[in-house]
């Protein structure tokens, strides 16, 4: 059955099954492949994307949930904020392999948008849900803070 | 996809506009003749003859195009250490280029171009030693082209070679006035012999520009999703394999029934493969839901049953035994008998996960021209060896394209392959549909390869003084090298990788002994970021540590005695001492623990601050590392990976274990599997040793002294020891 799915602005009809996770969505059906699969059930972060503006685990959020939303993945991260947390990203140098930062990236987005002066507990909160085996956390809180001072 | 696999389409495509020509091979290790053209296929398994002019490619590392774009092909895997950035950082800084016309590429398949030059023939990345073994070859190769460049420019210009300056990407010549880029000058340097090796001048260190800064890293793409990863390869007419494996290792299929599973009709295909049976559909999660309702009947009875519970008590029994012998330096049983206090632990560490947030996949393809593999590719030789094997083909028809890796850990240095072989043994059934092989978390927890549980019995001695008079170790487990293409390694029953960091225990003591014992078990076994060391520098560091407390000693002063014949440990030790504060007052409830370890040949101490709360839960609050790995060629990557190894030390130290029930593996995702998260990691602040000794690695190093660390700062609060991972305060 077809299902008409906006993402990054753009609609798309997508034949797949609707209890279909967003994520399986996203990179088998519409070949967007930014967002990551790294656990499954919501525990990792790595397929974070945004349900109007709501960061989701797009692993969990079948695509029935999805439809009618308005969803934002990494490669449509062109939001004020999205941008200067990337350029963050670059200049505090927070990848190491990369694999989960996509998702990391979403959710500091996510919560620069609703807070512009995060705490560390704030950060914690928000940013406790993004498992990085490399363990770059110390350069992502970096990265949120200066993100957060330049949009200051 | 990105510019990054060598046989990608559009990097193809892209390829055949600007054709090579390789004249010949620099550095050591490399045995192609100079000035012999060589096939262009030979160089990143590209198509096209060899066309003088369109590209200057003098050795197998280096290209330099007519558009001024520099591409360093990178014979180790990115998997988040670095490597694309430091290997390149050495080609620009005897090139002289500017950075950012630098551009790093995975290399093909080829140990004879590409090999590790710390591993003999192979090509490979793993103990640290990307840097390491590629610091001379590396700068050879990007001297070379320099050489050539001005060459060139010499002739171009008739002006002698040695008026002509290189800065930052350009070639000058003062006295004319005259200056080119590299693509401007590549087309003629193309054409001019390749200086031999032992010709080419490296610069003095005091010259260098790019060593020693902290450069952007080349492992682009990371930020905006566009890097490609295995799992993000699509190719046209693919199809994605899941696979159901056997609930306990040793079981295998008896019967299955696929009838339900291939209701749907975006499932192609049910088949059964040696590992059990594989789904095969348009998409994933197609293949996933289909793998749930396949029925399969396990003949499990050659299946694991063992329990956790069960092999740590044995092993504890074993270590009361006699082992096999690694170290034996004086009459260790005679200074114990002889001692005034003698101490004595049981330490105990369980099975790990690598547990890659990338969970394994692979896409593979089989057709009668051989084989192509797209992978997280780490371990080339074995792996070509094993799929040509299986395959009945020669080892240079399988072709392995290296994609960026999301994590590794050791995970993808397997000498079975076993996840390589599991996708070709799908895939040779569709013969020439590509066929990517995804593995879910669960599949990737529980289908094996761990770093081994160990039991290691301590025994140290004190005398009336308080000098340490005999040390005894005796370290029980699966060896990991046994049954492999490393079981070399083995020699009179020590798996060195059991015993290292152990066997070199570095104190002055006059009787150590350490022996080792490797056990059988049915579970799959792996190296796990830092191998032996995991474990090692855990049971010495702690124990050096309640031997300096028995003795009523400092444990850093203890230490800085004892390694009076070390300057390097001493280096560290007292670097992170004095950044750290050590012996300066602390809040109430906190404590400070050090431990330092050589690893990889790198060394490195960390100081740990700890509190604890008044319900006994306690929080890793500041760690102060201090590494000497030579000379240090991006501190910035270094300080990173410092920085990710003492995250990741602290899964296992605090949190991460993988528990066998009745054969099962117990844990399956991150929610029994728990893995650091932002809010558990500790301030960490590195501080790197200047140093003129050859660079060493710096992807494990930062792993083995954060447990010890850890563990000794809550004793230093609590007054109990520890001698157990994950730590249960």
């Amino acid at each position: 059955m077809s299902s008409t799915l906006s993402v990054n602005g753009v609609d798309h009809q997508v034949d797949a099954t609707p209890d279909t996770p967003l994520l399986w969505v996203l990179r088998d059906f519409l070949n967007m492949t930014g967002t990551k699969f790294g656990c499954g059930m919501a525990l990792c972060g790595a397929c974070t994307v945004h349900l109007d503006g709501q960061p989701v685990r797009s692993c969990s959020t079948p695509l029935q949930a999805a439809i009618g939303k308005k969803i934002t993945t990494i490669e449509g991260a062109q939001s004020a904020v999205a941008k200067v947390v990337q350029q963050a990203w670059d200049e505090i140098q927070v990848p190491q392999c990369g694999y989960c930062q996509s998702g990391q990236i979403m959710s500091a987005v996510a919560l620069l948008e609703r807070n512009a002066s995060p705490s560390d507990a704030d950060i914690d909160s928000a940013m406790s849900g993004n498992i990085c085996r490399c363990n770059t956390y110390q350069r992502v809180r970096k990265a949120i803070k200066n993100a957060a001072e330049q949009l200051g | 996809m990105r510019r990054f696999s060598d046989t990608s389409e559009t990097e193809l495509s892209s390829s055949r506009r600007s054709f090579l020509k390789i004249v010949g091979g620099v550095g050591a290790g490399l045995t192609l003749g100079i000035n012999v053209p060589v096939v262009a296929s030979q160089m990143g398994g590209r198509a096209g003859p060899s066309v003088a002019g369109e590209n200057f490619a003098p050795n197998a590392f280096v290209r330099i195009g007519l558009d001024n774009r520099v591409t360093v092909v990178i014979k180790h895997l990115e998997m988040g250490q670095g490597t694309f950035t430091g290997l390149a950082t050495l080609v620009a800084e005897e090139l002289d280029a500017d950075w950012k016309q630098i551009d790093s590429e995975g290399a093909p398949a080829d140990a004879k171009r590409y090999n590790n030059l710390h591993w003999g023939p192979m090509q490979g990345t793993g103990g640290s030693s990307a840097i390491a073994n590629s610091y001379q070859q590396m700068r050879t190769a990007g001297a070379t082209a320099r050489v050539m460049l001005v060459a060139a420019a010499a002739q171009q210009w008739s002006v002698p070679a040695s008026e002509i300056q290189v800065k930052q990407g350009i070639v000058s010549h003062q006295g004319s006035g005259k200056n080119a880029t590299f693509g401007e000058l590549a087309e003629l340097a193309a054409t001019l012999p390749v200086p031999d090796a032992e010709s080419i001048q490296l610069k003095d260190p005091s010259e260098f520009t790019y060593i020693g800064k902290s450069l952007p890293r080349k492992d682009t793409g990371k930020t905006d999703g566009s890097a490609t990863f295995t799992q993000d390869v699509q190719l046209e007419g693919m199809l994605t394999a899941v696979v159901a494996h056997p609930p306990r290792f040793g079981a295998k299929v008896k019967s299955f029934d696929a009838k339900k599973a291939l209701e749907s009709n975006r499932v192609v295909d049910v088949i059964e493969i040696p590992s059990g049976i594989a789904v095969l559909a348009k998409d994933y999660w197609s293949a996933k839901v289909a793998r749930d309702k396949l029925t399969i009947d396990w003949d499990e009875g050659q299946a694991m049953t063992r329990n956790s519970a069960q092999m740590m008590a044995e092993y504890r029994e074993q270590s009361k035994k006699k082992g096999s012998l690694a170290r034996d330096d004086g009459n260790t049983q005679k200074a114990l008998q002889g001692a005034e206090t003698v101490i004595e632990a049981f330490y105990e560490f369980p099975y790990l996960a690598h547990a890659a947030m990338e969970p394994m996949n692979c896409v593979a393809l089989v057709n009668r021209d051989g084989c192509e593999i797209w992978n997280g590719e780490q371990f080339q030789s074995v792996d070509q060896n094993n799929i040509a094997t299986l395959l009945g083909i020669p080892a240079d028809k399988v072709k392995l394209n290296m994609m960026f890796a999301g994590g590794s850990f050791g995970r993808r240095a397997n000498s079975d392959s076993d996840y390589l072989i599991e996708a070709v043994q799908i895939a040779r059934a569709k013969p020439g549909t590509p066929v990517k092989l995804v593995w879910s978390r669960e599949d990737d927890m529980q289908a094996g390869y761990y770093r081994p549980a160990y039991v290691h019995r301590v025994r140290g001695g004190l005398d009336a003084k308080g000098n340490i008079v005999g040390w005894e170790q005796h370290i029980v487990g699966q060896s990991i090298l046994a049954g492999t293409v490393f079981a070399g390694g083995i020699k009179d029953g020590v798996d060195g990788s059991s015993v290292e960091g152990a066997s070199t225990l570095p104190y002055k003591i006059p009787n150590i002994r350490v022996e080792t014992t490797s056990v059988e078990e049915q579970v799959p076994v792996l190296w796990w970021r830092s191998v032996g060391h995991t474990h090692t520098a855990f049971s010495t560091e702690t124990f050096i540590d309640e031997l300096a407390a028995k003795a009523g000693q400092d444990p850093v002063a203890l230490r800085m005695k004892l390694l009076s014949d070390h300057p390097r440990w001493q280096g560290v030790l007292q670097l992170a001492a004095d950044k750290a504060g050590w012996g300066k007052p602390l809040p109430k409830g906190w404590g400070r623990g050090v431990a330092v370890h050589e690893s990889f040949n790198s060394y490195v101490a960390q100081v740990a601050e700890v509190s604890v709360a008044a319900d006994g839960g306690f929080k890793v609050e500041r760690v102060v590392c201090a590494v000497d790995c030579g000379v240090a060629i991006n501190p910035d990557v270094i300080r990173a990976q410092m920085e990710g190894g003492i995250g990741f030390g602290l899964s296992p130290a605090l949190m991460s274990a993988i528990t066998f029930d009745n054969g099962k593996v117990v844990e399956s995702n991150f929610h029994n599997y728990q893995v650091l998260r932002i809010n558990q990691m500790p301030k960490v602040e590195v501080h790197i040793v200047p140093s003129a000794e050859p660079p060493t690695g710096v992807g494990e190093p930062g792993v083995p002294p954060i447990a010890p660390a850890v563990a000794n700062a809550l004793s230093a609060v609590t007054g109990k020891r520890y001698h157990e991972l994950p730590i249960k305060a």
